[in-house]
């Protein structure tokens, strides 16, 4: 599987170099590839989280493969067809108009294919939307147009910030564009995290590629998805829902760190953050 | 035939009384043909405009077409730039739904065809016709109003997207009066589509000719009847729900702002309830024009004629339960999730079996491979591919990493914006001889197909690679490691803007040049009743009704 992934990669950041001016992809071609998109990517990104992994054998062992097999099935039989019984293969038309058996089946097996496909991506379902037992539990807000996080006092938390994306005039080398952020979301690796989600304003939604994670933030809902990221490193996502004119610039940043290094930084938030004043919307004073 | 003709003539006016005051089915057609092209042509420039500010990272179009078209200020040109291309993508959605596909599809093909079909001499309700096609029109030009008048705060036009979800199209995202513009538009196209609707149902059972039992009509018929059935039902829908969205916005209603205790998802599940079936509505009489398309090129009956009809009444049915698809992020139970998964999954038996009796007929038959054939076959594959993808959004699970993104724009473009415009394109290149009397050019009708086939193929099949890599739908600028699939998506914009101006140039050719097409220019393969007429047919058909023998196909 990873195999395949890291085939794809290279080859499409040799098809971006090519058809594109070097300069505007070396950057990004030699940046790190987990979390952020691939360029010229083919196939889902490299997944961190149990339930990514699962979305990504899902997709790429289950779907797609059938997907492909019907589509090239389909487009066979019609180029036959059309060589087969054109008008000068054929010049005298058949009047064949029923064959039950031909029927029965051409029924049958799409249901059979189908209830095939329906226990894996059940099996998935669930693993999606029952919430395990999380250690941390964050909450994130939608605003137009950037995000609000709350960290819980009783998990050594306490405190709250924005995240704005950075302006482009302010990247550091190596930064995205349109994806770094001011203050990054650090959440620990290797232990489940829950999210609940909102919004003060208009509906947004919360997704970061690599988890498997899409959740919609609405007024008046609270929302709940989660993730257990399984590997060190920085994530980005973005807005998916249309929330107004810079719903392209309200990216998601969320860096997975030790434990240790997860306390040390909350240690330092709240000292960060007390003082932030009327710029952090803590998401509990919303409605 | 001649004494007819002598009693219809007083009832024959011309000019502009002929077309504003008409009550002729095949004039009101020709009128929601030429409307949908004009809204066609407008969808389409809409989203030329969205491609090339796509085609290179960053922004670059836009402002300067804020400046242009709302005359923006330069300080604010940024802004209104960003604004006025979510105000393109709302609109172009709107557009190409309920102005282009729905008015030529239903409205034009339908109210030429169906009549004829059945062997009746006009629809029920001329009057009636009349006016569906009037409401039409002037929910057009509100529609268009709409992008020139306020929305968000200090800006021109709705940008919200064609759902129009609260509350970024309540009070809270766009308080100026465009999204009122929007509402009252959908209100009119929706009792046009009504009246519409009661206008097929009530000709094709009642008006057909003696012998044209249900099973004896032609499977466009069907395609439009069930369509008919599925407008009517939920249309209403979408009036109230928008119509709760009005109050909301005008009267202090509570139905969708939380702060009053409503939900916001309650309109997600009326507009989807309103906008499933939709789909269907747009996709159902394409499916008629391909059967009958294939029927007749390749000299076979339909094969399966009774489970193709049975089909097309089924995934009617279903699709009007499984509009919770569209919602698989908003936090639904996992029971809801997973009833909305299996029952969205159903849809595809009986949509292989449409597929797969489409290749049964053409299987054996002898096949001439005219332009409108071309046209068919190409949308059997097209709506095959975005069929597939179709299967993988309808699991709840996979949903997950594409919802709203552009995995999805891709599926739902293979099967609009190919599937439903290749069987637009299959049924105005069948019908044109029998609608006008004239011969359009083989070569160019072909031309016209390899061009969007080639065209369409490179805008969308690289946006399923964008959507695997994460990116998300309607946005303006986005990082930079998907420029490489949004140039090549925006590179076969080319091919589909050429092929549009072979479309005008076949037709201006077409009545240039005169070709007299001859009652059946399709010979034996074409055995619908339209081709028993003159090209093109008397201002009054069937003025004796015809008698049906025989078996129907």
């Amino acid at each position: 599987m990873f195999n395949v992934n890291r085939q794809m990669l290279t080859r499409g950041a040799l098809a971006a170099a090519v058809a594109i001016p070097a300069t505007f992809f070396a950057s990004v071609a030699l940046a790190q590839a987990e979390g952020q998109p691939v360029p010229g990517g083919l196939g889902l990104p490299n997944m961190v989280t149990p339930v990514g992994l699962g979305t990504q054998q899902l997709y790429n062992m289950v779907l797609m493969p059938i997907i492909s097999f019907i589509a090239l099935f389909v487009l066979g039989l019609l180029i036959y067809v059309c060589y087969r019984f054109n008008e000068q293969a054929n010049p005298i038309p058949s009047k064949l108009t029923h064959n039950t058996p031909l029927e029965i089946i051409w029924t049958l097996i799409p249901v059979l294919i189908l209830l095939f496909i329906s226990v894996p991506s059940l099996r998935l379902l669930a693993q999606q939307v029952e919430v395990p037992e999380a250690s941390v539990t964050i909450k994130v807000t939608g605003n137009q147009w950037y995000w609000s996080y709350k960290y819980p006092e009783d998990q050594g938390g306490g405190f709250g910030f924005d995240q704005m994306m950075k302006p482009e005039s302010e990247l550091q080398p190596g930064e995205l564009r349109l994806l770094a952020v001011d203050n990054e979301a650090l959440v620990p690796v290797n232990e489940v995290i829950a999210v609940h989600i909102t919004s003060n304003d208009v509906i947004h939604a919360f997704g970061v590629p690599s988890f498997g994670v899409r959740m919609d933030a609405i007024p008046g809902r609270l929302n709940q998805t989660w993730f257990k990221i399984e590997k060190e490193g920085v994530y980005y996502g973005q807005c998916f829902f249309i929330c107004g004119k810079d719903h392209a610039y309200m990216p998601i940043a969320i860096r997975a760190v030790s434990r240790e290094k997860y306390n040390e930084w909350l240690a330092q938030s709240k000292q960060k953050f007390a003082g932030a004043g009327a710029r952090v919307r803590i998401a509990a004073d919303s409605r | 035939m001649a004494s007819s003709t002598t009693v219809g003539a007083h009832d024959h006016p011309r000019g502009l009384r002929r077309f504003l005051f008409s009550t002729n089915h095949k004039d009101i057609g020709t009128l929601y043909i030429l409307l949908g092209s004009i809204g066609g042509v407008i969808g389409f420039l809409l989203s030329l405009a969205m491609r090339l500010e796509l085609a290179y990272p960053g922004v670059q179009i836009f402002p300067g077409l804020a400046e242009f078209l709302h005359g923006a200020d330069p300080s604010m040109a940024l802004d209104a730039g960003k604004n006025l291309y979510n105000v393109f993508i709302t609109v172009h959605g709107v557009l190409m739904i309920f102005f282009m596909a729905m008015p030529i599809l239903i409205g034009g093909f339908g109210n030429w065809f169906v009549p004829i079909m059945i062997g009746a001499p006009d629809m029920a309700f001329p009057r009636l016709n009349n006016i569906s096609f009037w409401l039409l029109f002037s929910s057009l030009v509100l529609a268009v109003i709409s992008m020139f008048v306020e929305g968000a705060p200090g800006m021109k036009g709705f940008g919200g997207g064609w759902t129009f979800y609260p509350p970024l199209s309540s009070n809270t995202g766009s308080p100026g009066p465009a999204m009122d513009f929007v509402i009252l538009a959908l209100h009119l196209a929706g009792a046009s589509s009504i009246l519409g609707a009661i206008n097929f149902i009530t000709t094709i059972f009642n008006m057909r000719a003696p012998g044209m039992t249900l099973h004896k009509m032609p499977l466009f018929v069907w395609s439009i009847l069930v369509t008919a059935f599925l407008l009517l039902l939920v249309l209403p829908v979408l009036a109230g729900c928008v119509t709760m969205l009005l109050t909301d916005r005008n009267f202090g209603t509570m139905f969708y702002d939380p702060a009053g205790g409503g939900d916001p998802l309650l309109f997600q599940h009326l507009l989807w309830f309103f906008g499933h079936p939709e789909v269907y509505i747009v996709i159902l009489p394409g499916f008629g024009i391909i059967s009958q398309v294939v029927s007749t090129f390749s000299k076979k009956p339909v094969f399966g004629y009774l489970g193709m009809a049975y089909a097309m009444v089924c995934i009617g049915v279903l699709g009007s339960i499984v509009w919770a698809h569209h919602m698989y992020t908003v936090g639904m139970s996992l029971n809801a999730q997973r009833y909305f998964t299996l029952a969205t999954m159903v849809i595809a038996v009986p949509t292989g079996i449409k597929i797969f009796s489409w290749i049964a007929t053409m299987w054996g038959g002898s096949i001439s491979f005219r332009a409108p054939m071309v046209w068919a076959i190409g949308f059997i594959f097209v709506f095959t591919m975005g069929g597939i993808t179709g299967v993988v959004l309808a699991n709840a699970s996979a949903d997950k990493q594409f919802h709203e993104g552009y995995y999805v724009v891709a599926h739902f473009h293979y099967t609009l914006s190919l599937g439903a415009v290749f069987a637009l394109y299959a049924g105005f290149y069948y019908w044109f001889p029998k609608m006008s009397g004239y011969m359009y050019s083989e070569t160019l009708a072909k031309a016209n197909f390899w061009l969007l086939f080639i065209g369409v193929n490179i805008v969308f099949f690289p946006q399923h690679f964008l959507g695997l890599g994460g990116m998300p739908r309607r946005y303006i600028d986005y990082p930079d490691a998907y420029a490489l699939w949004n140039v090549v998506s925006s590179f076969g914009m080319i091919f589909v803007t050429l092929s549009l101006v072979v479309w005008f140039y076949a037709i201006i050719d077409a009545f240039m040049k005169k070709r007299l097409a001859g009652a059946n220019p399709w010979g034996v393969g074409a055995t619908t009743l339209e081709w028993t007429l003159s090209s093109p047919p008397p201002f009054h058909q069937f003025e004796v009704l015809p008698r049906i023998s025989g078996s129907g196909r």
